[in-house]
């Protein structure tokens, strides 16, 4: 097995424009399989671009993005087969059952029906909602809604998982139990989770911090290192300090 | 490392990315779709009902009216005199087809469905492959609507041969993946969309009027010549006359020529349109999602 020294996701030297528009600027960074990696970023940093490039939903302009060593242009159809997505706005059918909702994500990976209701009681059960199987979308929480969709995004036991603002809306219990369950993820299953957000406080010290601004990468790396590199008392005030300076020098 | 080594000895099953699908899952992956597609719409039942009101209304209401002031002679393949209400039913079925497949399109356009635009394009199979497989269950959608509309009619004494209700099937196939090819290519050309009235003012109204839908086009040409040149170029009127020869047991084989080039016409446009990198998908970024 050579893929356990591969990155999960390797991002190199990435560019997209939108017309006269920059969106992203040479990106470039690594996660690690077993990883929780932070891309933190203010609104408008770029986050959801390096999100639908990943996701293909664009094609790479500029740049190779590659999943395990299986390139996303080139080989999407395996790179695709072991990422799982969260994405940023609701894509459940509120009008389905949460098991109807699950099934269809797995005929979507060409996993049949049965095999497909065991792994969702399975999935369902991990995140402490396999009493709700039945019950219309419609009629969960936000916080449930999105274990949901993380649920989802497991069951074709993807290698590596990312989310795009996932705690966007909910209340801080939610956020909480959300952080916590993908935390256990790598821990149990050594999935790499790339999680996008703008919240500073779900950062963890032990975590990797990709500090995304206008397109560009200030800084890359343990929280810690990236503190210190920064001469800054935490990452609050480490990010802050990033994204001033490079406000002063755009100015 | 120990353990990052041993989780990933613990999930290497599930990640024999290099193999490819097999039929089956192919197989898998369509009836899916197909069967999320229908509970969608059986789930909307305002959607439903809707959809079977604006033609039954059309059909109660506009043909009654119609009925003395538009005679229509014996053309083919009528062999008798026929009312005006029978001769506007193809239409009508046509008609249900084209909402269904511009209202299957706009809901891709929303933001909220984007999403589930973007669920369905993360699957590792083939683009081409996920967009017909959306494509045949609109399709198959659509044809629920029609025999119920079908259906309802028949105690209105609209009563096509019965052989036909069986013929008909297969050119409503055709017709509906023609209008759906066609939805899903406005969709995905559409850069904004705020409702559905832009869609009813440049697609679905001229289409539906300038075809032989509601009224034959000898007709037509008495009074317009141009419109009728437009009419008989419009791929619309060929569903309606495909529909309307299938649902009397004949073949009209220059409609069935152009409906099966304009399917393929507008799906190869459509597939292409949302092929990530030529496609007008990415282009369509600079409006919105960028955050």
């Amino acid at each position: 097995m050579h893929g356990i020294t591969n990155p999960a996701l390797s991002v190199e030297a990435v560019s997209h424009s939108y017309a006269a528009r920059r969106a992203l600027d040479n990106v470039t960074f690594t996660v690690a399989p077993a990883t929780f990696a932070v891309l933190l970023g203010l609104n408008g940093a770029g986050k959801s671009t390096l999100f639908s490039l990943i996701t293909r939903l664009y094609g790479t302009q500029h740049g190779h993005i590659r999943i395990f060593d299986h390139d996303v242009e080139r080989a999407s159809g395996a790179a695709l087969r072991i990422l799982g997505v969260v994405f940023q706005s609701r894509t459940l059918d509120l009008d389905l059952s949460v098991m109807q909702n699950l099934t269809y994500h797995a005929a979507l990976h060409g996993i049949g029906k049965r095999e497909a209701r065991e792994r969702s009681k399975e999935v369902l059960a991990r995140i402490a909602l396999a009493d709700r199987a039945h019950d219309k979308i419609r009629n969960l929480s936000g916080g449930q809604m999105r274990r949901v969709e993380i649920a989802r995004a497991l069951l074709h036991r993807p290698r590596l998982l990312v989310l795009d603002e996932p705690s966007v809306g909910l209340d801080i219990k939610s956020r909480a139990d959300i952080l916590s369950h993908v935390r256990r993820l790598i821990a149990e299953e050594g999935v790499g989770v790339l999680w996008a957000t703008h919240l500073i406080d779900e950062v963890a010290d032990d975590d990797q911090v990709i500090v995304l601004h206008q397109g560009r990468i200030l800084a890359d790396g343990l929280v810690s290192r990236v503190v210190a590199d920064c001469g800054a008392a935490d990452i609050r005030d480490a990010f802050t300090r990033l994204t001033g300076a490079a406000a002063s020098e755009a100015a | 490392m120990s353990t990052a080594a041993a989780n990933t000895q613990r999930i290497a099953p599930a990640l024999d990315a290099q193999e490819g699908f097999s039929a089956g899952q192919y197989l898998i992956c369509l009836k899916g779709i197909v069967w999320r597609e229908s509970l969608r719409f059986l789930h909307q039942r305002e959607r439903f009902i809707s959809a079977l009101v604006r033609p039954l209304v059309w059909l109660f209401i506009f043909a009654a009216g119609f009925r003395q002031v538009l005679g229509v002679s014996i053309i083919p393949p009528y062999q008798t005199y026929i009312l005006y209400g029978e001769y506007i039913t193809p239409g009508l079925m046509a008609m249900i087809q084209l909402f269904n497949g511009m209202q299957s399109s706009l809901s891709m356009v929303y933001d909220r469905e984007m999403g589930n635009m973007r669920t369905l394009l993360v699957s590792p199979l083939p683009r081409w492959y996920l967009l017909c497989s959306k494509l045949v269950a609109g399709t198959a959608v659509s044809l629920l609507q029609v025999y119920a509309f079908l259906f309802i009619a028949w105690f209105w004494d609209i009563e096509p041969p019965p052989l036909g209700y069986l013929l008909v099937l297969p050119a409503l196939i055709l017709s509906g993946l023609m209008l759906g090819a066609l939805g899903m290519l406005i969709s995905s050309v559409i850069k904004q969309l705020e409702n559905f009235a832009g869609v009813m003012n440049f697609v679905i109204f001229p289409m539906f009027f300038t075809s032989s839908a509601l009224y034959p086009l000898w007709r037509v040409r008495e009074g317009s010549p141009l419109l009728y040149y437009i009419c008989q170029y419009n791929p619309f009127t060929h569903a309606v006359e495909l529909i309307r020869f299938a649902l009397y047991a004949q073949i009209d084989w220059i409609s069935l020529a152009v409906v099966c080039g304009c399917t393929a016409l507008f799906m190869i446009a459509a597939i292409l349109a949302y092929d990530p990198s030529r496609g007008l998908l990415a282009r369509r970024g600079e409006t919105g999602g960028v955050a």
